[in-house]
């Protein structure tokens, strides 16, 4: 079974976001980027297809150089393969598909994982997008995922619920947490990940559809009032809800 | 400009986000000009798609046959992408939902238009339509244009108003779009839907619990609360990850961004993943035991005092208030 999985460098969650002085970027100094959570639970689904099957992982990152850190762990955690499509300016989400549908049309995966979205951009769509691209069908934000003679059955988060959804293959799926518990790298896995190749590509340019005009913090709130200390203080509580707040 | 608004349904029943993005469509035709064409997809929808001429309408279309009651990625993105060519849509609006958020990227794809996914505010500016999206789980807000013919939005829900109904029923017109075998590659099997409960990412109120509650059985008073003010139990990410709370519960990044009237806090500190998350709730109730949690910095009202009192003595209040 071929496998591959698209991965994103990114801003640690634990990150405190401050402005750029362009307006439409973030300051990236000081800020750790590490592997996209989400595409932890996307290599961990695609190692253990391959341990089930037989196999070959193969992880691409677009983006520049700082992507091979990531692409290392991947590499650490038991990834076979790895690719940068080198190019850091900047591309949307259907930039980016494009650049990554280009990559996997040659590759021809049987299966392919992203994480359900990027924690940077939020837009959850490359993934769907890269599948739209190839003509290829998609079982977004996986849960759970079962692969039996070349058809897939997955369940996938909705609002309030679970969809059971089944798909031939090849097809692309998105990675939710609780998918799998993704394991961490080995200290064997780390050392060889030091010394195997990066392949290392120049994706065609591709034009965005959007233009970032401005970036800002959200609006700040006050510390509003600490109405006690006690449980003599709930009643006032609910009557500001009810009455001030208008919320119950 | 046209603008094609897809109303979502599920077992016949329109969501409450239908009605926020025909609405929505509504509000920027108004100021662009062009029709609002409302499209329902499903099976043996026409009847109820007539309700979405009470909020703005111009045209509803309902595309139906029975394999389309149950949601295909690649079958709906195609009613939708050729709907919009039919109807010269410059614009298409979807919600961001499981299902919207699923077949928008494809519907962007097909129509070679971007994406702006998740916005929280649509404005026209000279023509223009701006939309703001939270980014980094909300940390930062981003403005955004989008630059090709035509352009597609998902609205986060509980953001947009409905409004009210005018009452007016609109006249729905049968629309076949043909499907063959290939266009339904992945489809549901079945759905299960837990009962009687509130998703986080569509409650208008959250009740969520943190480390403090000290174990899932605490969390028994949390459901009440949320029972009787009829909202949704949240959760943190590190009440999540010990395994007390299922992760469709979690609020945060890498959990759900949600932004109800009312969002009660209660035993969990604040880190700087679950502040992202949630900050953008109308109103924040805290209640934590540690007067420098920093969930108190972002917090409308706060009782610093221990949970196990206070969330029980809600719970009475609100029911006494309520009448339940």
């Amino acid at each position: 079974m071929k496998l591959a999985v698209c991965i994103n460098h990114v801003p640690d969650t634990a990150a405190k976001i401050t402005l750029a002085a362009d307006g439409k970027s973030i300051d990236k100094n000081g800020i750790t980027f590490v592997l996209n959570p989400y595409d932890e639970y996307a290599i961990e689904e695609c190692l253990r297809l391959k341990e089930k099957n037989t196999g070959e992982v193969i992880a691409i990152s677009l983006g520049g150089d700082s992507h091979k850190e990531t692409l290392r762990k991947a590499l650490a955690m038991g990834v076979d393969k790895a690719i940068l499509l080198k190019d850091d300016t900047p591309r949307d989400s259907f930039a980016v598909a494009r650049a990554l549908a280009d990559e996997l049309k040659t590759i021809s995966a049987d299966v392919i994982f992203f994480g359900k979205q990027s924690v940077d951009s939020d837009d959850a769509a490359v993934g769907i997008m890269v599948a739209e691209m190839l003509g290829l069908p998609s079982v977004s934000v996986a849960v759970k995922l079962d692969i039996e003679n070349g058809l897939a059955t997955a369940e996938r988060e909705i609002e309030g619920g679970k969809e059971k959804v089944q798909t031939k293959l090849p097809a692309v799926f998105t990675a939710q947490k609780g998918l799998n518990e993704p394991r961490y790298p080995s200290l064997k896995g780390i050392m060889s990940a030091k010394s195997k190749p990066i392949e290392e590509k120049v994706p065609a340019p591709s034009s965005v559809k959007t233009e970032v005009l401005a970036l800002r913090k959200p609006p700040s709130k006050n510390a509003g009032k600490i109405i006690g200390t006690d449980v003599s203080a709930v009643p006032e509580l609910v009557r500001l809800l009810h009455e001030e707040a208008k919320v119950i | 400009m046209n603008i094609l608004a897809f109303a979502e349904q599920r077992d016949k029943k329109l969501k409450k986000s239908a009605f926020e993005v025909v609405r929505t469509a509504r509000t920027i035709a108004d100021q662009t000009g062009g029709e609002v064409i409302a499209l329902v997809i499903g099976d043996d929808v026409q009847t109820i798609a007539a309700e979405l001429g009470g909020y703005g309408a111009s045209k509803i279309l309902a595309v139906q046959q029975p394999k389309l009651g149950a949601y295909s990625s690649t079958a709906y993105a195609k009613v939708i992408a050729e709907t919009a060519k039919k109807e010269q849509a410059e614009v298409v609006l979807l919600a961001a939902t499981a299902m919207g958020k699923d077949s928008a990227p494809r519907v962007a794809v097909k129509l070679e238009a971007g994406l702006a996914s998740d916005c929280t505010a649509l404005t026209v500016d000279g023509g223009h339509i701006i939309a703001t999206r939270p980014v980094y789980a909300g940390k930062a807000l981003t403005e955004i244009k989008i630059t090709s013919a035509v352009k597609v939005f998902t609205l986060r829900p509980n953001v947009f108003p409905a409004g009210e109904s005018s009452g007016t029923a609109g006249t729905v017109e049968r629309v076949d779009i043909p499907l063959d075998e290939s266009d339904f590659a992945s489809f549901v099997l079945e759905t299960t839907q837990a009962t009687g409960t509130v998703d986080v990412a569509e409650a208008d109120t959250i009740v969520s619990g943190g480390r403090g509650m000290k174990g899932p059985e605490n969390f028994k008073m949390i459901e009440e609360l949320a029972a009787v003010l009829g909202g949704a139990v949240g959760a943190s990410r590190a009440v999540v990850d010990a395994g007390w709370r299922p992760h469709h519960e979690q609020v945060g990044q890498t959990g759900k961004t949600v932004s109800p009237s009312l969002y009660i806090a209660v035993a969990i500190s604040g880190s700087i993943q679950h502040l992202a998350g949630m900050s953008s709730s109308k109103y924040i109730v805290a209640i934590n035991k540690d007067k420098d949690a920093p969930i108190f910095q972002i917090a409308d009202y706060g009782i610093v005092a221990d949970a196990f009192d206070i969330v029980p003595a809600i719970t009475l209040e609100s029911k006494k208030l309520l009448g339940k």
